[in-house]
């Protein structure tokens, strides 16, 4: 449904973070797009939503396809209108907005508007606690609340498929196991198709049909997740479990420095 | 009590208007951070349009009044897509610059299409006054009263509960995630540029049928900008209210303190601005960063 084929992307014109990146989110699915700090995630999801403009990067090599349509290098605008939406890296709520009026924002370009009533119910729905706050402005909300309000807003939007970047950033691992299993219960109730951005590996992966591991702008190992928990690596450096017992962070250190997929 | 009344009354007439023009700027300022150096030229503009299609076409004033605010509606669409579009992403210094290049420009026109004797509207409302007990008022002042309010509630409501209201408190808040709403910020700066145009010309119409009208009126607009200040220059109430403080402040010291001191008038809001802005620095009403505890 979504394909990204070695996809280059530069900042600045001269700044090369994307290094031929290809993954490939099928419809209905959960795909998790893994690696650590840096490795790219970032802006691959806004390369997808057409973001990168906005921070004057572009696609300057491959294509991204959706639905079988070549969808780099259009408006975010229009990514949106086609369905696919991306809830940003640090939740970004309008803080100065109420609860409410922030998924009103959310629901922009929807056309049958006179539905808006019922999707923020079912917003509600998902996230009872929102409702709550209602007409709480959501600058003053907890973390966790603004989490669940950003994907509230896309849910807003009824995108065919929802990039979520980060959804477990600076919460307590209570909070993130509630909301991925929201995540999980959206993408069963509504079918809608997910690629989840983590560097929580453990807990994207207990939500995801099939996971990408990204190192230094392209990807290095894929695969179901079965496979993925399976892989020595991927226990080692990305669910930090390790057959051999607990290493010291030096000999992690040394043998990464070895083992990079490159 | 009669006079302090009768001061009263003219403060809030002239307040209002200075609120509406206030909300021009404040709705740039949200949208893009800049300050609008041309809203007095949009004032100037308005009222000179309204005036010549009254005056030279005989066009009644009620329609007059509709066909400038579509006009400035307009001119405010053109003037952000020609003039400033280019400046998004820039920094905002530049496009301050260009706005002060803009108010030459206009002005330049006004004066070659006007010239620059005052001119009169012809009578407009009834002449008759009116009484609220003891206090005399002039019925252009009622109206143009009346018309403000209806407008501010307008807008207020607008920006409330309106998509698009809602989608420019958005923008205002997080460029980038409004973008990521498939709100069009492009669209968010537009119709910014366009209300901003369409309220300082009703602004400039209601002072024109109150002191006539000529060039030196684009000076409103500087006079207006502490009232944005004051109220806070990203805050919509901040306008409103600063508009009636400033209104009231100045006709209140014209009429106490320039029989004593002479010009004090104009100098009374400006000192108030000052004092406020040292205990208030975002003014009034403005934004303050949201910081969770
Ligand atoms: N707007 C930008 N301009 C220039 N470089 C950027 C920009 N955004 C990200 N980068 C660089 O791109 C690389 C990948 O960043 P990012 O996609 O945010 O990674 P991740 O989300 O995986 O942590 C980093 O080295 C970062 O410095
Ligand atoms: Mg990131």
């Amino acid at each position: 449904m979504l394909r990204l084929n070695n996809v280059e992307v530069m900042y600045d014109r001269v700044i090369l973070v994307l290094k031929g990146m290809s993954m490939e989110v099928p419809r209905g699915k959960i795909v998790a797009l893994l690696g650590s700090n840096g490795a790219g995630k970032t802006t691959t999801l806004k390369a997808i939503s057409g973001l990168l403009k906005s921070e004057n990067g572009q696609v300057t090599d491959g294509y991204i396809e959706f639905e079988g349509q070549r969808i780099d290098g259009e408006d975010a605008e229009a990514i949106v209108k086609q369905g696919i939406f991306q809830c940003m890296e640090g939740r970004r709520v309008f803080e100065h907005l109420t609860v409410e009026e922030n998924l009103i924002a959310g629901a922009h370009t929807r056309k049958d508007r006179g539905n808006l009533k019922s999707d923020i119910e079912r917003v509600y729905h998902y996230f009872p606690k929102l409702k709550t706050l209602r007409s709480r402005v959501a600058g003053y909300l907890s973390g966790g609340e603004q989490q669940m309000l950003a994907i509230g807003r896309g849910l807003m939007a009824k995108p065919k498929v929802l990039l979520l970047d980060e959804p477990s950033l600076g919460l307590a691992p209570l909070l993130v196991r509630e909301i991925f299993s929201i995540i999980k219960q959206i993408n069963e109730e509504e079918g809608t198709t997910i690629l989840v951005v983590e560097q929580n590996a453990n807990i994207a992966l207990s939500i995801a049909d099939y996971g990408y591991i990204m190192e230094n702008g392209r990807i290095v190992l894929e695969g179901t997740v079965d496979y993925l928990l399976s892989n020595e690596d991927v226990r080692e450096f990305y669910l930090g479990l390790s057959e051999v017992g607990k290493k010291s962070y030096r000999d992690v250190k040394s043998y990464k420095r070895r083992k990079r997929w490159l | 009590m009669t006079f302090f009344l009768q001061m009263l009354v003219t403060g809030i007439v002239v307040g209002s208007v200075y609120a509406l023009v206030a909300l021009g700027f404040v709705l740039i300022y949200k949208a893009s951070d800049a300050i609008n150096f041309a809203q007095g030229e949009f004032l100037l503009i308005g009222t000179y349009i309204c005036l010549t299609l009254i005056t030279t076409y005989q066009i009644p004033f009620l329609v007059a009044m509709v066909l400038t605010l579509v006009f400035s509606g307009l001119l405010g669409f053109v003037i952000e897509r020609v003039v400033l579009r280019p400046f998004i992403g820039e920094p905002v210094i530049s496009m301050i610059m260009a706005t002060i290049g803009l108010s030459s420009l206009l002005a330049g026109i006004v004066h070659i299409i006007w010239g620059h004797e005052t001119r009169v509207y012809p009578q407009i409302f009834p002449d008759t006054p009116v009484r609220l007990g003891e206090v005399v008022v002039s019925p252009v002042y009622v109206w143009s009263l009346i018309i403000v309010l209806i407008l501010l509630a307008f807008f207020t409501l607008f920006f409330k509960y309106s998509k698009i209201g809602i989608a420019m408190r958005a923008t205002a808040d997080d460029q980038q995630a409004a973008l990521s709403m498939g709100i069009s910020v492009k669209m968010v700066f537009a119709v910014s540029w366009a209300i901003s145009a369409v309220v300082s010309s009703v602004g400039g119409v209601l002072l024109g049928n109150i002191n006539g009208v000529n060039s030196s009126m684009a000076l409103i607009g500087l006079k207006v900008l502490p009232v944005a200040l004051l109220g806070g220059l990203d805050s919509i109430p901040g306008a409103i209210i600063g508009g009636f403080i400033i209104g009231i402040l100045e006709s209140m010291a014209g009429g106490y303190l320039d029989p004593i001191i002479g010009g004090v008038k104009e100098v009374v809001p400006f000192i108030v601005l000052v004092l406020i802005l040292m205990f208030k620095p975002y003014g009034l009403f403005g934004k303050e960063e949201i910081e969770r505890v």
